[in-house]
């Protein structure tokens, strides 16, 4: 993406090779930012619907103004640190937390080349960044100086890095199938229609993925971390204003990273469902299959209880991390047998 | 090796906190994230009802109770009234039993339907309060449709109740009962076979029926352990011994089996309610002895004597004879019972006022004991607590 926009200029200069890249920069996270307030709409209304409400319909036409009436009330709010916390790490930790989860769109395509950055270790990238999301939130739950935070924190911690185990098993399933770990090699390995998609193979470790994705996200039932019933909102009690939109922007961006995600890894990200709709171009078929994954989010966050600390580490622990690792030994062992594993290029 | 000196965590939980269920503060001591102690503190919501209701008529009082417990509000009312009658010795008409006891068992669904959704809100499930407020809402019509109010009703009076019922509540109130199964049905379905609703429930804040007894729990409390008492059964007051309906008892005592209990007594109370509508025969409402219930408006305007009494009740109210007297009720927490002392004047001597949420609230510590602090909002919200009755 960044060498069509510098293609473009006509003209070779590293300034302008500079502009093409904060150009394709904006062009994903502009959008990604709109889609954010919209999303946080799309998830308060299917809830809405789901409990018998309206959900928000004032601001704007059918409510649709809403994020932005909260995001703008959260602007010009003040920004409140509260004593005895420690103000640098406090205030770093939504930056962290925001910054994380932009940064890892880097590597997903959008359709055939429209991508920041076509890494040849995609896979790897997201994993690593995502790891490194824990630190926003235990960086906030420890500054904040509030025992409420500070249970949030430590028990997020101990989340996400659980349920990362799994989700690493779960991707070393598909990159077996593939044989790379460039994202846009996936999505060119389930081309040719919905039937080759890796969700049909795959179906126990999409499930195990997509469990791990909420807990990944801290959303229902695994979101522990801000437990309102116990911790009130755990690691985000003290944080007002930006400081909290950070945050917030951030959870939502990374639900819909793994939403993402998960359109490249099991629904052939980009490709249409069948041949004959290739018309279309890739972009809708990536963006409705983002809302389809954001869609199931939002469901589940309706639908179901909280667990508790000790049986969330339970399920990581004893039920998902030897399920997937049998299910790599299993894929790894069919394979073999039938001789279907990627030629090596 | 220097010793470390580890320190339990202190945690506040509440007054504002949102699954305090109102003002509840419980210092918490935690190690790690299991409970080592709670304390609960009470008070934030004391309003001094007991003293000020000696300082008030009885008729006055009345609206007290329906402060106390202000998720059921009519079932308070009907101890104090069933106190007043006794020491009174006065009847109540039968068709006055009979909406008393139907307004009763609404009361228990109000209740009911409020801490069942609340439950499932603290172990994380936020969908079924708004289906269960839904229907609440519809109760709240008909306690209107009734008293005037939909939260303080102040219905209840000594004798029987203010006014009879206006026409077609009693179709609507059977229509609804035809319609309820199918929500609480639904909410049903999202909740008692969810494996996460089972786990957070299961097996925590487990009391034997022993335990229940030694800590005085009454009501579901005691119920979910397994001991079959109610009061409207062992003691029936009103005309529940005409009534045909079973007592819900649940096994082994946790919160599940008290969640289990409160949908099986929703399904009871609903017999009685279409009970209560198809039996219930005509007549006044409200008993016919002057020295107690205001004359009829038409017969004051030709007798005098009916103007004297009518004037006697207003300015000085009721006069009571003298003695004590308990009077309980199977409200839908549990027992609640008022100890009455009257000496005789238009005022209570004394009032004492007996609230199951208090007695099972001071249980929080032995049954929290030993869980994980997620466990206290189960705990808490299977209890059943209300605020307004804990502090009075």
């Amino acid at each position: 993406m960044v060498e069509a926009i510098y293609s473009l200029f006509g003209v070779e200069s590293p300034l302008l090779y500079l502009t093409a890249i904060v150009l394709s920069i904006l062009a994903i996270v502009l959008p990604l930012l709109i889609s954010v307030a919209f999303a946080v709409y799309f998830d308060r209304k299917i809830w809405a619907a789901v409990q018998m409400r309206r959900g928000p319909n004032v601001v704007g036409p059918f409510g649709l103004l809403q994020s932005f009436a909260d995001g703008l009330k959260l602007f010009v709010k003040e920004t409140v640190v509260p004593a005895g916390a420690n103000k640098f790490i406090f205030l770093m930790a939504p930056m962290i937390t925001f910054t994380l989860a932009l940064i890892a769109w880097a590597v997903i395509p959008f359709d055939a080349g429209m991508m920041i950055s076509d890494l040849n270790v995609g896979i790897l990238y997201i994993l690593a960044i995502s790891s490194l999301g824990v630190y926003g939130i235990i960086m906030s739950g420890w500054a904040s100086n509030s025992r409420y935070a500070f249970l949030g924190g430590l028990r997020s911690a101990a989340q996400m890095v659980s349920y990362e185990v799994s989700i690493g098993f779960v991707l070393v399933c598909v990159l077996m199938a593939v044989g790379s770990l460039n994202l846009s090699d996936v999505v060119n390995a389930q081309s040719g229609g919905f039937w080759n998609w890796y969700f049909i193979p795959f179906f126990p470790i999409f499930i195990i993925f997509f469990i791990s994705a909420l807990a990944e996200t801290n959303r229902p039932p695994f979101d522990l971390p801000e437990a309102e019933a116990e911790l009130v909102a755990g690691y985000q009690v003290e944080y007002s204003s930006m400081a909290f939109a950070l945050f917030f922007l951030g959870e939502y961006a990374n639900i819909l990273l793994m939403s993402a995600v998960m359109a490249v890894l099991f629904f052939g990200g980009w490709e249409a469902p069948i041949p004959a709709l290739d018309f279309i171009p890739g972009i809708f078929w990536m963006l409705a299959k983002i809302a389809f994954g954001f869609w199931m989010f939002a469901m589940v966050k309706a639908f179901v209880p909280r667990y508790r600390y000790d049986q969330l580490m339970r399920l990581g622990w004893k039920v998902f991390l030897p399920l997937s690792l049998f299910f790599v030994v299993f894929y790894a062992g069919i394979m073999v047998a039938f001789d279907l594993l990627p030629s090596q290029g | 090796m220097a010793e470390v000196d580890i320190k339990n965590y202190c945690l506040n939980f509440g007054p504002q906190h949102p699954a305090a269920h109102g003002v509840l503060r419980m210092v918490m001591e935690l190690d790690g994230e299991v409970v080592e102690r709670v304390d609960p503190h009470i008070g934030l919501l004391h309003r001094g009802t007991e003293k000020l209701i000696e300082y008030k008529q009885y008729l006055q009082a009345m609206p007290y109770f329906d402060r106390l417990d202000y998720v059921a509000p009519m079932n308070q009312e009907h101890a104090f009234v069933l106190a007043i009658e006794k020491l009174m010795g006065a009847e109540v008409p039968l068709r006055g039993q009979y909406i008393r006891v139907l307004f009763s068992e609404i009361g228990r669904v109000l209740n009911h339907l409020l801490n069942l959704t609340t439950h499932a809100m603290d172990v994380g499930a936020l969908t079924p309060i708004l289906w269960g407020f839904e229907e609440r809402e519809k109760l709240m019509v008909f306690y209107e449709r009734i008293s005037g109010a939909r939260l303080h009703a102040a219905y209840f009076r000594p004798g029987g109740v203010h006014q009879d019922m206006p026409a077609g509540l009693a179709e609507d109130i059977m229509a609804w009962t035809e319609t309820f199964p199918a929500v609480l049905a639904d909410m049903e379905a999202l909740l008692i076979d969810n494996r996460i609703f089972k786990q957070r429930n299961v097996d925590i804040g487990v009391v034997s029926a022993e335990d229940a007894f030694a800590w005085g729990f009454s009501g579901p409390m005691l119920r979910g352990s397994g001991v079959a008492w109610d009061l409207r059964k062992s003691q029936p007051y009103e005309v529940y011994d005409k009534m045909d309906f079973k007592v819900a008892v649940g096994k082994n005592g946790d919160c599940y089996d008290r969640f289990m209990l409160r949908i099986g007594e929703i399904y009871e109370s609903l017999k009685i309610i279409r009970q209560c509508l198809n039996d219930m025969p005509g007549g006044p409402v409200l008993s016919i002895d002057n020295k107690i219930a205001p004359p009829r408006r038409a017969d004051m305007k030709v007798s005098m004597e009916a103007l004297i009494h009518h004037f006697k009740l207003y300015t000085e109210g009721i006069r009571v004879p003298e003695g004590e007297v308990y009077a309980a009720v199977e409200a839908p927490k549990g027992e609640f019972g008022v100890y009455l002392v009257s000496d005789g004047s238009n005022k209570p001597y004394r009032c004492k006022i007996r609230a199951p949420g208090f007695v099972h609230l001071q249980a929080m510590d032995f049954m929290l004991k030993g869980h994980m602090l997620a466990d206290a909002p189960a705990v808490l919200g299977a209890m059943d607590i209300v605020f307004g009755e804990v502090d009075r």
